[in-house]
Formats: structure tokens, sequence, C-alpha cells
């Protein structure tokens, strides 16, 4: 199985150490422009300074919707074209996408405390946002449950998809359960119009979000590239016991036990 | 003694390896909870008052749900035979099975309840109650449970039969788990009472359970 | 247990009764052994041979009869001298080879010799850190022989123990079942196979 598993996913290891140090300069020079212009951004007449964790809270949150997409085109590279990588970049993506909505979390809720009073409000945003980190967080338990990764990674992709599609119809039900319970009179993050002095840094912090990601999540493939063929090896190891002890007793099984170690 | 630590240590050691195990309970918990508010509506006050009540389900359900492996898995792969024919006594090797699942699964739960408790609009001293309470009670929660999970093994059913025939086992624990923890919030009863009663029920669990377990697993030998 | 001379330990059972759910499996067994000597347990599928096995390791019950082992250590019972190898392997995949093995060592407890020279006798000192899950059938199998090295016990109850191991395992095998009887210990075996050791035959359920 080796061999023709790898003939792919060596090349993208090539590839990859290449590009890799430049994504991470230009993450950094985004991140550090980014963070500098919501620093110097102004205040918001009503919120104040809390108005910048906005800054923050909108980009990862974007990130956090679009790492699932990311994760349901990997699915669809394992289930219809059975890519050798789909799987690969769909697992990988799994716990970045759940620590960015995770931040989005976070900051939402440290948003909402000036604003609320509390830290937690079941606000049909947040509540969506929550739900999205359960299902992240239930795939990465079911990436963890199966041994081995590719009978994980069919029924990750299935799952994968199925929440795709099933996200719109939570975020929906959500929203029709909160007006239901709130009519409108929340206030919600980031008004309708945004003044360019928000609007400029929040666009290069996006892009800078979006960058982090991607070269964190290269470097997380190249991990999980690395962490199956340790896993290939040790069982080749494994089996290749067999053999040296087939020969039996003595000097020959001695000197394979030499060459192992 | 180094039999059973044995035990407890590699029981520990493959739940934290399979699986995340310990942690899938935890996202049970987390899952129970934030359901809740859908069923019940949003508001915080309503919320903050049945806040214990809604933590303590949910705990109840992750452990005892998270319980029915204890001993099939061991049962499937001849493990529990070895048990059986060693010098400890099986009453001590169940009880140290249950203790590895109650570090592995139960504290974890613990942990996760003051965030939790914020989810639920709890405050410091409701958390703290709840917390406190669940740290005393989820024991007796594991130790009637196993019995549950002997019972499994010897039936060869897993799954809803032991839920049933465990839960309604723990519906004292829940009683004054619950009522304990409203106690420390907003009285009017007194914290210590409920409480007592609490670690009095963990204490005659932790007895009571591994001989149960014991009994059932010698006599579903075969 | 070392040290043990050829017949100080004596097993010996009386019209024991195996009966598995409603079925009678076998009825009035009469059967001895005596340390130093291996007894191969034959019969057809179904006679009752695995049941023996776990009725001496206390693992089933017997509806009548008496199983005694004398001459042995006063302060054990028959089925904390005794080892069970049968059909499963009692080994967890996810632990690591010796970490399945000092598992054991530490859990049973007694005498305990090296894990490391037990790997390197069955072969599978290079697969010590590996992942139990990695094994073939016959390498499970090994380890479980492993086991049997690291906690001496004079009993050893056997049920199909060639099962799963190749050519070179079962050489293995009968030079570890040897060295066993010279130490005076006693092997029990549930088998169809030929062990490659000297042993007395023991029939039960009638015609092979």
């Amino acid at each position: 199985m080796t061999l023709i598993d790898l003939a792919n996913p060596t090349r993208f290891l090539a590839l990859s150490a290449r590009v890799l140090p430049w994504l991470a300069a230009a993450t950094v020079i985004l991140l550090t422009i980014g963070l500098y212009q919501s620093a110097y951004a102004p205040d918001d007449y009503q919120q104040g300074a809390t108005v910048k964790i906005m800054f923050i809270h909108v980009p990862n949150a974007w990130l956090s919707m679009f790492v699932w997409g990311v994760m349901s085109v990997a699915s669809l590279g394992t289930l219809v074209w059975r890519h050798p990588l789909a799987d690969v970049a769909a697992k990988a993506a799994a716990p970045i996408g759940a620590s960015f909505t995770f931040l989005a979390l976070l900051t939402g809720s440290l948003w909402g405390r000036p604003m609320w009073g509390t830290y937690w409000e079941w606000d049909a945003r947040l509540t969506s946002v929550l739900i999205l980190f359960l299902m992240y967080l239930g795939l990465m338990a079911l990436w963890r449950a199966v041994e081995d990764p590719s009978r994980a990674a069919r029924a990750a992709a299935v799952l994968t998809l199925v929440g795709a599609i099933n996200l719109p119809i939570i975020k929906f039900s959500v929203d029709w359960w909160n007006t239901l319970h709130q009519p409108a009179s929340v206030m919600r993050m980031g008004g309708s119009t945004l003044d360019k002095a928000f609007l400029i840094p929040l666009l290069v912090m996006a892009v800078a979000f979006t960058l982090l990601f991607v070269t964190l999540h290269i470097a997380a493939m190249r991990n999980e590239i690395l962490r199956r063929r340790v896993r290939s090896l040790q069982m080749m190891q494994a089996s290749r016991i067999a053999f040296s002890s087939d020969v039996g007793t003595g000097s020959r099984q001695e000197n394979a036990s030499k060459g192992a170690a | 003694m180094t039999a059973l630590a044995a035990l407890i240590r590699r029981d520990i050691r493959i739940a934290l390896r399979v699986g995340g195990g310990a942690l899938i309970g935890v996202l049970f918990f987390l899952t129970v909870v934030v359901l809740m508010p859908f069923a019940v509506g949003p508001d915080l006050a309503q919320l903050a008052r049945l806040g214990p009540a809604i933590l303590w389900l949910g705990a109840l359900l992750a452990s005892l749900l998270t319980l029915d492996r204890l001993f099939m898995a061991d049962h499937e792969d001849g493990s529990l035979d070895l048990i059986t024919m060693s010098r400890t006594p099986l009453e001590l090797a169940c009880a140290a099975k249950a203790l590895a699942h109650w570090l592995a699964a139960g504290l974890p739960l613990i942990v996760a309840t003051p965030v939790l408790g914020l989810l639920l609009n709890l405050d410091m001293v409701a958390t703290g109650a709840v917390a406190l309470t669940l740290l005393v009670g989820t024991p007796a929660l594991t130790f009637t449970g196993m019995i549950g999970a002997a019972l499994a093994v010897t039936l060869h059913r897993g799954g809803l039969l032991m839920a049933v025939l465990v839960l309604p086992l723990s519906i004292p624990v829940l009683i004054f788990g619950v009522a304990a923890s409203q106690a420390a919030i907003t009285g009017p009863l007194s914290f210590g009472a409920p409480f007592s009663i609490l670690c009095a029920l963990s204490l005659v669990s932790l007895v009571i359970g591994p001989f149960a377990a014991a009994a059932s697993l010698k006599h579903g030998l075969d | 247990m070392n040290g043990l001379k050829p017949g100080q330990m004596q097993l010996s059972g009386r019209g024991v009764i195996c009966v598995r759910g409603s079925r009678e499996v076998f009825s009035g067994l009469d059967f001895e052994a005596v340390s130093g000597e291996a007894v191969a347990v034959t019969g057809r599928n179904g006679s009752g041979k695995t049941s023996l096995l776990r009725l001496i390791a206390g693992l089933l019950i017997p509806a009548g009869g008496t199983i005694v082992l004398d001459g042995g250590d006063g302060d054990m019972t028959l089925p904390e001298q005794c080892h069970y190898l049968g059909h499963r392997d009692a080994l967890k995949p996810a632990l690591s080879v010796a970490e399945n093995l000092s598992f054991w060592a530490d859990f049973l407890g007694g005498e305990r010799f090296n894990v490391a020279e037990s790997l390197a006798t069955v072969g599978l000192d290079h697969a010590a850190d590996l992942p139990a899950a990695f094994l073939s059938a016959g390498q499970r199998r090994r380890l479980s022989l492993a086991r049997l090295l690291t906690v001496r016990r004079p009993v050893w109850l056997l049920d199909e123990p060639t099962n799963a191991l190749d050519v070179s395992g079962q050489d293995m095998f009968g030079r570890l079942m040897r060295d066993h009887l010279a130490r005076g210990g006693m092997i029990i075996v549930a088998t169809h196979a030929p062990l490659g050791i000297e042993s007395r035959e023991l029939r039960i359920g009638g015609m092979v």
C-alpha cells in the first residue's frame, strides 16, 4: 500500500517545504499591519473600545465557516475523486477550524460581557457558532475513534458533508428559535454599515487570518503525512520480525534485532 | 497493591489513548447542556434557576453512558478471565476499574462544569456548589453504574438495556445532588443535610458496587 | 516453583460434571496429571475440551465432582497457580507490546522474570515499543506465550496453543513446554495438532 500512496504526498512534501516559509512570512507581515491598524482605529461612539474585539472576532467567525467549507471540498475529494491527499487535508483542517471557532466564541463572549452584562447570552449568532464548535469536536472525536485512517476518512467525509448541508438549516432554526423568544432588541455585532476606518483593518485582518489558516493547514498536513509514514514504517517493522524469527533462534535473530535498533 | 495500581494505570492509559475516550464524555455533557435552552428557551433567569438540575442531568447521563464498556472490553479480549483467576480479589479489581474510570471520565466532567455553568448563567457560588456536589456525587454514579456494566457482560447486552437498569438506581443521587446545590444557591434548606446524605450515598455505593459487580461477573462466567 | 520434583504435584479430578446452559457436556470425568508431565486432551468438537480447561482454571463452576491440586503452594488456590491461554489473547491494541506484558506481570504478581528477555525468547523484542495493534495473529499468540514466561506458574492450561503459530513458532513453543516440564511444571493442553513434546492422552467425549 505504501508506495502508491506516498508518490503524490512526496511531491506535496517537497513543494510545501518551499512554499511554507513565504506563507509564514506573509502571514506575519499582514497580521502585524492588521493589528497595528486595528489598535489605532477610532473607538465606536456606542461601544467604545470594545469594538476592537471585532477585528479579531469577525475573521475568526469567518474562518470557522470557511474551514468547514474547505473540509467539505476535501471530503468530496475523498469520496468522489479518491484523491490521496484529500483525507489528509480534511483531517488536518478539523482541529484548526475548531480552534478558530473557539476563538470566535471566546471573543464573542468577551465582547458580550460589557454589552449584555454576562459572558454568555443565547444570542442567535453565538449559539450557531457554539453548535458549529460542537460539530467540529464531534468530527475530531470521530477521527480519533477509528484506528485505520482510510476507514476513518470515509466516515468523517460523510459526516462533514452532512454537516455542510445541515449547517444552514441549523442556522435558520436557531434564528427562528431566538426571535421567537426575544423580539429584536438585541444589539448585533458589526452594524449594517461600516465606516471605512473600520472596514480596511477588518479586511486586512480577514486576509491575514485566512493566510494564517493556510499556513497552519499546510504545516498540519505535513505532520499528518509524516505521522502516517511513521505508522506504516512501524507496521512494516512489526511484520519484519515474523520473518527474522522464522529463520530460527540464535545469531541471525540477534543480528536482526541489532539492525532494527 | 501493585496489582491494583497496575490495573488503574492501564485503564487510564487506554482511556486516554483510545479515541480521546475520556473527552467524549465531556463532549456529550456539553451537548446535552447546549440542547436544554432550545427546549426551555434562552431566558437567562430561567436557565439560572434550572442550571443545577440541567448540569446534574447532563453529568448523570454522561457518566452512565460511558460506563457500558467498563467490563465488556476486558470480557471480549479475554482479560477478564485472567483478572478473575488472579490472586487479587475480583471485588478489589472491580473497584480499581471503577476508580480508573471515574478518574478518566468522571473527573473531566467536573472540570468542565464551570464552563458549562457560564452557558447557563450560573454565578460563582452556584457553579461552585454544583461542582462540589458533582465531585462528591459522581463516584456514587460510577460505582452504582458498574453493577449495570457487569450485568451487561453477563447478559451479553450493552447500551440501552444497561441504561434502563441503572438509571433508576441513580435517582437518590440525583435527588440529593440537586437538592444540595439548590440549597447552596437559594436556600431555604440548609446545605449540610442533603450534602451529608449525598456523601453517605457515595460511601455506601463504594462498598456495594464492587461486591455486586464481582458477584454478577462470577455468575456470568462461561 | 523452581525445583519442583517430578510427581511432587498432582492434579486430580473426580467425577467432574460439566453443564453448559442446559446441555450436559460431560459427566463423571476422572483425570489425573502430575508435575513434569503433559496431558493432551483430545476429543471431537463440542466434547468439552475447552470446558475442562476452564473448569480447572476456575472460570466455570462444575455441576458436580471435585478438582484438587495436591503438593502445590498451600497459600494459593488452584486457579492462582494456573496460566490459562485461551482463544482470546487478553491484549490491548492501544498499549505497546512491552506495556501489555508488563501490565500482566505487575497484575498477576509473584515471582517475575525479565520482560525484555521473555520478548526476545518469543521473537518479539524488536516490537517491544510498537502498539500491539500492529501485531499479526501469530505474533499476538507469541506475546501471550511471553506472559507464561514472565510470570511463572506451575500449571499451564493451553487451549489450541499452536493455532496461528508458524513452523518456527511451533518449534519455539515446543522448547518452552519442554523447559517448563523439566522445571517440574505441568501442562494440560487441548489440541488436535501434534505438540512436539511427549504427552499422555486424555480422551473425552467418546470416540474422536
